[in-house]
């Protein structure tokens, strides 16, 4: 794997709310993502885990800058994106898309698949009408879908399908990097499957760069070079994956990886089940933002906020105690 | 490579098509469909259709009760109230077309401005509830009284008073659809603001509006009546719903015939639209159906 980096946020911050004005009284806003330091790799899938609400869809947005970030910067191929004119910006998302997790409502009802495909072309000013044809056949091609699908509207096709063209239609200008933003959670575990596996041919096929973004760890396991684990709008934890899996530094990663169901009743498990609830984006608690639900908690972790520093085997973890070695040994039969 | 659709054999259908079909089974439509039509082919065919010149004065045939002559009855100038009413239904419904095309066009401008783009939403949407505060018929007597008697003023005082609930529904449609993905997707794709509102996010708002403008255009033929009883809807001699009804008032113990077939044509059209609009609701927005 090459260490090229494709895209790199650097303090991403997302606020949402919490203006203050005539008819809005005030608020401190909710810290959706709370500085968020990531880096993707020229061709590596990055999972991006974490529970519901903890800001994975926000940071894979952010990314892109489909929604303007209140602080920090997003540096895609060297250049910082937030620094863009629109016209820029625009001109730049050739070169990366987002795939959809809802196949229902990603693709507009009155648009046909094959204008919905062809306006990536008619945006951009791409060809004539002949030559955005031929290329929607191509990517109906590519994503194993027959050239009668053009004529159709979404309406007429299975979740699956759906999915199929949306894939169709975030490649179309051949983007180098794409989110997959919960891309298959919302699909049958057979048709999963077959979307993963798609999407592994076409990351081979054109050299994509992919930050997988999933609350299914199973799926992230298997699609991932390396894995981000985020709390509370934060990466708590990098490594590659199969690292992260067999021997999770951060304790709030254990909890996550001891939550996937196993297979075989007789498998041993080790639950690290957290006590309380995930603490509101409203009110981050003071120091270690896990610190509300850490079984392993000490006084310095309720008062100083840990960065994320580096482990051994390029491994990041955001843990005053991981840093330094004295969490307990944990085991975990996976 | 093989493909992973099989089945899809059948003929394409576009959302409008589907709903199209869809509008043929829904028998309150249908009905209402059946009632505007007939008005308005009353309207449309009103020469050959009415068998007097309804402006035509006669003291002979004055007050006279409808026979097998004159079928609805003469009015206090000898003009026959048949040929009347039939012409009465131009006016009628021009005023309700053109009153629900002004409103549908300045409330989806308004509308989809304020609910788009959002910094635009304060100032837009507190002028038109300001607006809104008027009764809606109080504020057309109004304007159709500073701007004078006329049909285009009626017009336009009856556009004016329906478009801030017009532009409000527009406004809600649309924060719905701008937060649907397809949206974000073709922002994504780096579609510009413009392409986003009227490709995206326009076509597939516009469901409530149709509704509503039946609404609209069954509500202006009220209205004009209500003006024209008045005294400040479309000036005599030519005849409307309303006018007709107007004229009569005087009469209206010894030649209630004056009176109650143009009130009859108004229950008609409004009662056909309300239908028409029922049946396009359940079709169009199911959300809103009560």
């Amino acid at each position: 794997m090459t260490s090229e980096t494709v895209i790199e946020a650097r303090g991403l911050t997302k606020v949402f709310g919490g203006r203050s004005g005539i008819f809005k009284g005030h608020s401190a806003g909710t810290r959706a993502v709370d500085g968020v330091d990531l880096a993707v790799r020229l061709g590596e899938t990055l999972g991006l885990v974490g529970e519901s609400g903890c800001g994975k869809s926000t940071t894979g947005r952010l990314l892109l800058r489909l929604i303007e970030p209140t602080t920090g910067s997003v540096f895609f191929n060297g250049r910082d994106l937030t620094e863009l004119s629109k016209a820029e910006l625009r001109r730049s998302r050739r070169e990366m898309q987002i795939i959809f997790q809802d196949p229902y409502g990603s693709l507009n009802p009155r648009m046909t698949v094959g204008d919905a495909i062809a306006e990536a072309y008619v945006i951009h000013g791409i060809g004539d009408y002949a030559t955005r044809q031929r290329s929607v056949r191509e990517m109906l091609d590519l994503v194993r879908l027959p050239h009668s699908a053009a004529a159709r509207y979404p309406h007429e096709f299975s979740g699956g399908q759906r999915q199929r063209i949306g894939i169709a239609r975030a490649l179309a200008l051949r983007p180098g990097f794409v989110v997959c933003d919960e891309a298959v959670s919302a699909l049958d575990v057979s048709v999963q499957a077959q979307i993963i596996n798609l999407l592994q041919d076409l990351q081979r096929e054109l050299n994509l760069t992919y930050l997988f973004i999933s609350h299914n760890l199973s799926v992230v396991r298997h699609i991932s070079d390396r894995v981000a684990v985020m709390y509370l709008g934060r990466i708590v934890e990098i490594a590659k994956a199969d690292a992260l899996f067999a021997n999770p530094a951060h304790p709030y990663t254990r909890a996550l990886l001891s939550a996937i169901p196993r297979s075989h009743p007789d498998e041993l498990r080790h639950r690290h089940q957290l006590s309380g609830d995930l603490p509101s984006a409203l009110a981050i608690p003071q120091g270690c933002r896990f610190v509300s639900r850490c079984p392993f908690s000490q006084e310095r972790c309720r008062t100083i906020d840990p960065p994320l520093g580096s482990l051994s085997d390029h491994r990041l973890v955001a843990c005053h105690r991981a840093a330094d070695g004295t969490l307990p040994v944990f085991e975990l039969n996976a | 490579m093989s493909a992973v659709v099989s089945g899809l054999e059948a003929s394409s259908q576009s959302p409008t098509w589907h709903a199209a079909t869809r509008l043929l089974h829904n028998r309150s439509f249908l009905i209402g469909a059946g009632l505007v039509l007939a008005i308005a082919l009353m309207a449309l065919f009103a020469d050959a259709l009415a068998p007097f010149d309804p402006l035509r004065n006669s003291f002979r045939t004055r007050l006279l009760a409808p026979d097998g002559r004159y079928w609805f009855g003469t009015d206090h100038f000898g003009r026959d109230i048949l040929s009347r009413v039939i012409f009465g239904a131009r006016i009628s419904l021009t005023i309700g077309i053109l009153t629900a095309l002004l409103t549908g066009i300045a409330g989806t401008l308004i509308g989809a401005t304020a609910g788009f783009f959002r910094p635009l939403d304060n100032p837009v949407m507190r002028l038109m509830d300001a607006l809104m505060a008027f009764p809606a018929i109080l504020l057309a007597i109004a304007v159709a009284a500073v701007l004078g008697a006329s049909v285009t003023n009626v017009i336009i005082a009856l556009a004016i008073a329906t478009t801030p609930h017009t532009a409000r529904i527009v406004r809600a449609s649309v924060l719905v659809v701008r937060e649907q993905e397809f949206v974000l997707a073709a922002r994504a794709l780096g579609a510009s603001e413009t392409r986003l509102l009227f490709r995206h996010v326009l076509p597939n708002a516009l469901g409530p509006l149709i509704v509503r403008l039946t609404y609209v255009f069954a509500t202006a033929i009220l209205a004009e009546a209500a003006l024209s009883f008045i005294g400040v809807g479309p000036p005599p001699p030519a005849p409307s719903f309303g006018s007709i009804i107007a004229q009569g008032r005087d009469f209206i113990a010894e030649a209630p015939w004056i009176t109650i077939f143009p009130g009859l044509a108004i229950i008609i059209s409004v009662l056909g639209l309300n239908l028409l609009g029922d049946g396009l609701r359940d079709v169009l927005d199911p959300r809103m159906r009560t």
